[in-house]
């Protein structure tokens, strides 16, 4: 469905994207992760055809873009950060507007425009004057001009950004309505986000693509060690030596007591086991010690902490970079 | 073509629905009426003063259209660049020139659609001007294809100054840096003629080739000269074209 070859765009000597490949498939929720400045952005106006690539090549629906900018375009919809709208026009006049703009055939154009308003929840704004509508109906109409054509491409920037929490579930259930008939991509920084909504992620720092799997996958690849969180009433020190001497335990921490417990709060102890699930092994010495077990789970590593290690780790290109700065 | 029309039709409607079109149509008809009665005041004032001495009616042409339309195309200079000042810089500033330029519409087509859009204002205070000169043709007598021409020298200046004005105005996104760099410049060119007041150089030549008064005098005087033609149309095409270059490059 989309295409992304060697997409590359610096500006002067600085490279904002660099050497981007990857493919989105057709009914497929793709979410573009980053940390600001990672060039998300770029990247998708690169892919609408807003800014011109320095290097590569955008294939939409079998179109490549750089050749038939007009016919690729037409394939796309697209929300921009800022939603552009006309805050002169009135809801219906702006997206009468946009349909002629993406070329709906006249006789189209109102059926189309009553079913953007209807999926993005407008109907009852359509005749308010933009310029006067809250930030999240402002957004909604964003959505609506990027649906309008029903593109089978639809790229959206941030589509929560700046909305109230009912808003940001309103707009993903949206997005994820979407997904059946169009290809979504969408950029985000909440990790939530990009967990709860998306089929597949791509991590982008620096402009370069860091890791790209689904939420489930990506968690599970960096899932080290098996961690497991237990909750005990008992005496936290005894605890913790008894814990210790289960075979196949690699090491037992005090976790730090949740804020404003009591003094007599059960011990909270995280183990890490050496490989193998001990967790059976675990239970029957709590028990055998005449303690009681309130709580015993895996840790998961969170989609954040493999965020961070993604993006924190230096790049390969580092220490060129340093030398060369030195010079 | 349809994306022409598109445009076309949405800058009108912002035109009309935020005040813009009726503030300069209102002013155009108080200021350029305020003219017309003056000058005419005047002309009969001498036509009669004339007619004492046996001379008749001055030439309705040199004596009134002539001057009344000098004094129109000031007032074009004044009020024009309210209509070009926001066209790119409030699409650059709100946004919305990414959804221009991730739509199907080539940017020759959102340029033109802006340039027309404007014009159709021009046309309308032409209307306004012509209203006030119907007094003229039923009383007097003036050479008709004179007064066609010195309209056709009107609306082609109207125009240059618009594609100029939409240039500056796609150079930055604070419309009013551009509404006062347009005015600026049309101003410059307004009196760029002086020049040849004081010297007879070549570059007093220059410029007095580049103002707008010179080129635009010979259409109210009822001559279409070539030179004139020229230079306008260049004015009007190198500004659009420059315009549509200036979006592919914008960001």
């Amino acid at each position: 469905m989309l295409e992304v070859q060697h997409l590359s765009k610096s500006y002067g000597p600085f490279p904002a994207v660099s050497d981007l490949n990857f493919n989105a498939q057709k009914g497929e929720i793709l979410g573009f992760l980053g940390p600001n400045g990672a060039g998300k952005t770029t990247t998708m106006r690169m892919i609408t055809g807003y800014l011109p690539p320095s290097e590569g090549r955008v294939t939409v629906d079998g179109i490549v873009l750089q050749d038939q900018p007009l016919e690729a375009k037409r394939r796309t919809g697209y929300l921009p950060e800022l939603p552009p709208v006309y805050p002169e026009l009135t809801v219906e006049d702006y997206l009468r507007f946009v349909a002629r703009l993406k070329r709906i055939p006249a006789r189209e154009q109102a059926a189309k425009i009553d079913r953007a308003c209807q999926r993005c929840a407008l109907t009852d704004v359509r005749h308010r004057i933009i310029g006067r509508l809250s930030k999240g109906y402002r957004q909604r109409v964003g959505i609506a001009q990027a649906i309008l054509s029903e593109p089978p491409l639809l790229i959206l920037d941030e589509p929560t950004a700046g909305l109230d929490p009912r808003q940001i579930i309103e707009t993903r259930e949206l997005i994820r309505g979407l997904a059946g008939e169009h290809t979504v991509i969408l950029s985000t920084h909440i990790l939530s986000e990009a967990a709860s909504t998306c089929d597949r992620v791509l991590i982008i720092r620096r402009g370069r693509l860091v890791a790209a799997d689904t939420p489930a996958n990506l968690t599970h690849r960096l899932k080290k060690t098996d961690t497991l969180l237990l909750e005990i009433r008992g005496p936290a020190e005894a605890a913790r030596a008894a814990l210790a001497a289960v075979p196949g335990v690699a090491r037992v921490e005090l976790a730090p007591a949740l804020p404003g417990a009591a003094d007599d709060a059960p011990a909270r102890l995280t183990v890490e086991s050496q490989g193998g699930d001990i967790r059976e092994a675990l239970a029957r010495a709590v028990i055998s010690a005449g303690w009681g077990l309130l709580e015993l789970k895996p840790v998961e590593v969170s989609l954040e902490e493999i965020f961070l290690s993604l993006t924190d780790e230096p790049a390969a290109a580092e220490p060129a970079e340093a030398a060369a700065a030195a010079q | 073509m349809s994306g022409l029309w598109a445009m076309i039709r949405k800058e009108w409607k912002i035109y009309f629905v935020t005040p813009a079109a009726y503030v300069v149509l209102a002013l155009f008809a108080l200021i350029s009426g305020f003219f017309f009665y003056s000058m005419l005041a005047v002309y009969v004032m001498q036509s009669l003063s004339g007619g004492e001495f046996g001379g008749g009616a001055l030439n309705v042409n040199t004596q009134l259209i002539q001057p009344l339309f000098f004094d129109l195309g000031i007032t074009l200079l004044f009020l024009l660049p309210m209509l070009t000042m926001r066209l790119y810089a409030e699409e650059f500033r709100s946004g919305t020139m990414e959804l221009l330029k991730t739509s199907p519409i080539h940017r020759m087509q959102v340029v033109l659609g802006k340039f027309f859009a404007a014009f159709g204002i021009v046309l309308l205070l032409l209307l306004i001007a012509f209203a006030y000169l119907t007094v003229v043709l039923h009383y007097g007598k003036p050479d008709l294809s004179a007064l066609a021409v010195a309209f056709l020298g009107l609306a082609l200046m109207a125009a240059a100054f618009l594609a100029l004005g939409i240039l500056i105005s796609s150079f930055t996104r604070n419309q009013i840096v551009a509404g006062v760099v347009t005015f600026s410049l049309f101003l410059l060119l307004w009196v760029a003629g002086w020049t040849t007041a004081y010297s007879s150089g070549t570059i007093a030549g220059f410029f007095s080739y580049l103002s707008i008064t010179t080129h635009f005098q010979n259409f109210t005087l009822g001559l279409i000269d070539l030179k004139d033609l020229v230079y306008f149309l260049s004015l009007i095409v190198g500004g659009l074209f420059l315009t549509a270059r200036r979006m592919e490059l914008a960001e």
